[in-house]
């Protein structure tokens, strides 16, 4: 049996990941099969190897090869104080909607991206649930005519 | 907004771009409809005097019986040809991955499952195959096997209802009737084995939570047989069908470029003539042990999608009849005490078992630091599990790259050009599953 979880992974400055994502299109990764991001404030001690700086959020880019069946993984580190990235929308355009995800749930923000609004959650809504400063159950439950509590 | 440019252009010539993806990138921004809601109007509020626009917005949906959910379109129409669309979902958002970091890795499964609750055993699938990379452990070959013969039930019932829904969207009520009726099958089999018929928590980290029941290779003998013939029924009904070719042959087209470019997996990458299933391109469980052929169309409109489902219903069943012949003997569930609980004999007889029970259920077990991204092909597409673990008994983060979420993308290219009768079949062929795209 094989692992499919063996990818390789590359950890591109903030200023480089544009360029990194770039390569790794003309190297052959066809297709950007998920964009994510996470947010390290609960868990600032992760493994990273030597020369990269650990900030508060990590945008995740996974990158798939269909002509050499492999994957590649970009992790970028995004600061706190400035969360923005440029977008890939340039590259692959299906990153559309997942850049929308992160900036909705997580707050960081992609710079040239064609429609950076919020996808999942309501317009007005204040806030980006998945960091984890947002509390679960912060929001009391909104039944307008609900009667007071008992 | 900051718009930091500095950080965009980076190291990179822009003139590397092939001219391919600069023809589809402005083709993104053509078919998809980027207008705030604060921008509608009412009625009456519309200036009909206006003569510089022909073209009229109109909504489709959330309520709209043939949205599969709670899809919302916003269809610019030109006339009957809709000339851009505008998707907005969220309104099935339950914040899930939010949930799951709350969650053990033991509960972490039901909360997974509720995802495509089309095809919930590929989401708990996934999601263990995650939770074993990280931990680590070696599946016994039984249990590996067994989750081989569910996901396969799980494509043949996935499929089955999409062939009854996209029947229903098309008006052949009859099509409806049967899909359905076939799909009873396969529920009955998942109520005998896990117990439910949806939602079944049955694959967890570590193998399965039970052993098939007695008498699995009849029933699964007999799914395999009633489901086979009947799919040629399917075929006498609408593949050869005048009005169902008419309505479907060339209708949603897509290219192979579009389809990679927007990421879409799945049925829709396969009917552009990429032969990319992961089940054969990077195989997972013992799917390099079976005999099957990836389902490839031609020309991307919504009948290939259309006859691939249809003949990965037949491929499911050779990969089903394999299973069930070379079903291997042994253990369901990894042996390893850190990651299953004692069985429940020893709790009757042990107070070290009876402890050990009930702290694998109350704290769950302790997933080593990491992070991984696994895959698996469901019925929809790739779906995705990135797990980032800080070395506690829950998730620290648990993305999932939902098929339907990525594969709704490519929706407002498929409509472009074409009428907006035609909508309701093409908004069918993505097969999109809110829970999954809202999650």
């Amino acid at each position: 049996m094989t692992a499919p979880s063996t990818a390789e992974i590359l950890f591109p400055t903030r200023a480089d990941y544009y360029g990194a994502v770039a390569n790794q299109r003309a190297g052959g990764c066809e297709l950007c099969s998920d964009l994510c991001a996470v947010d390290y404030l609960r868990h600032p001690g992760r493994p990273l190897p030597d020369g990269v700086a650990p900030e508060r959020f990590e945008v995740v880019v996974n990158l798939l090869s269909l002509s050499a069946r492999r994957r590649v993984r970009l992790r970028v580190q995004v600061p706190e104080s400035d969360p923005v990235v440029p977008s890939l929308f340039d590259l692959y355009p299906g990153t559309d909607a997942m850049e929308r995800e992160v900036f909705d749930l997580m707050g960081i923000r992609f710079a040239g991206h064609p429609d950076l609004t919020r996808i999942l959650m309501p317009d007005d809504w204040e806030g980006h649930p998945l960091r984890k400063d947002y509390g679960v159950g912060r929001v009391p439950v909104q039944f307008k005519e609900a009667p007071g509590p008992r | 907004m900051s718009d930091d440019l500095s950080v965009a252009t980076g190291t990179w010539d822009p003139k590397e771009t092939s001219e391919g993806t600069q023809e589809t990138f402005r083709d993104a921004r053509s078919a998809v409809l980027r207008l705030p809601e604060s921008e509608g109007k009412d009625a009456g509020q519309i200036d009909i005097e206006r003569g510089d626009d022909d073209t009229m917005i109109i909504n489709m949906g959330p309520q709209h019986p043939s949205t599969h959910g709670v899809l919302r379109l916003m269809l610019e129409l030109d006339g009957e040809v809709v000339v851009r669309t505008k998707p907005i979902i969220g309104y099935l958002h339950t914040g899930m991955e939010k949930t799951a970091e709350e969650l053990t890795y033991v509960q972490g499964a039901t909360n997974v499952t509720r995802m495509d609750y089309l095809s919930p055993l590929h989401n708990e699938l996934c999601f263990s195959l995650a939770v074993e990379a990280l931990l680590g452990v070696e599946l016994p070959a039984r249990a590996v096997w067994v989750r081989m013969l569910l996901a396969e039930l799980d494509r043949l019932c996935s499929h089955l209802m999409w062939m009854a829904t996209n029947g229903m969207d098309l008006g052949s009520t009859s099509m409806m009737i049967y899909g359905f009726r076939e799909r009873e099958m396969v529920l009955n089999f998942y109520e005998k084995t896990t117990g439910l018929r949806m939602n079944h928590n049955f694959i967890r980290p570590g193998g399965t939570a039970a052993d098939l029941p007695d008498g699995w290779e009849d029933d699964i003998e007999v799914i395999c047989d009633t489901i086979l013939a009947r799919s040629y029924e399917y075929d006498e009904l609408l593949t050869g069908q005048p009005i169902f070719r008419e309505r479907t042959e060339g209708v949603g087209a897509i290219t192979a470029e579009q389809a990679l470019a927007l990421s879409a997996t799945g049925p829709i990458l396969r009917s552009t003539g990429v032969p990319w299933d992961l089940r054969r391109t990077m195989p997972y469980l013992a799917y390099d042990q079976v005999e099957f052929d990836v389902i490839v169309g031609t020309y991307g409109d919504n009948f290939d999608r259309y006859s691939i489902r249809l003949n990965e219903i037949r491929e499911s069943i050779r990969i089903l009849r394999q299973v069930r012949d070379a079903m291997p003997l042994g253990d369901y569930r990894v042996q390893d005490r850190k990651v299953t609980p004692p069985p429940r004999g020893r709790i009757d007889e042990s107070m070290e078992a009876l402890i050990h029970h009930f702290k694998v259920f109350t704290e769950g077990f302790r997933v080593p630091e990491g992070e991984v991204y696994m895959t698996v092909e469901s019925p929809r597409g790739e779906l995705g599990c990135y797990l980032v673990s800080d070395g506690s008994s829950k998730p620290y983060r648990l993305h999932v790259r939902g098929p339907s979420f990525v594969n709704l993308q490519s929706l407002p290219h498929l409509l472009q050009g074409g009428l907006v009768a035609d909508a309701v079949a093409v908004i069918s062929s993505v097969d999109p599953v809110m829970g999954e795209v809202d999650r």
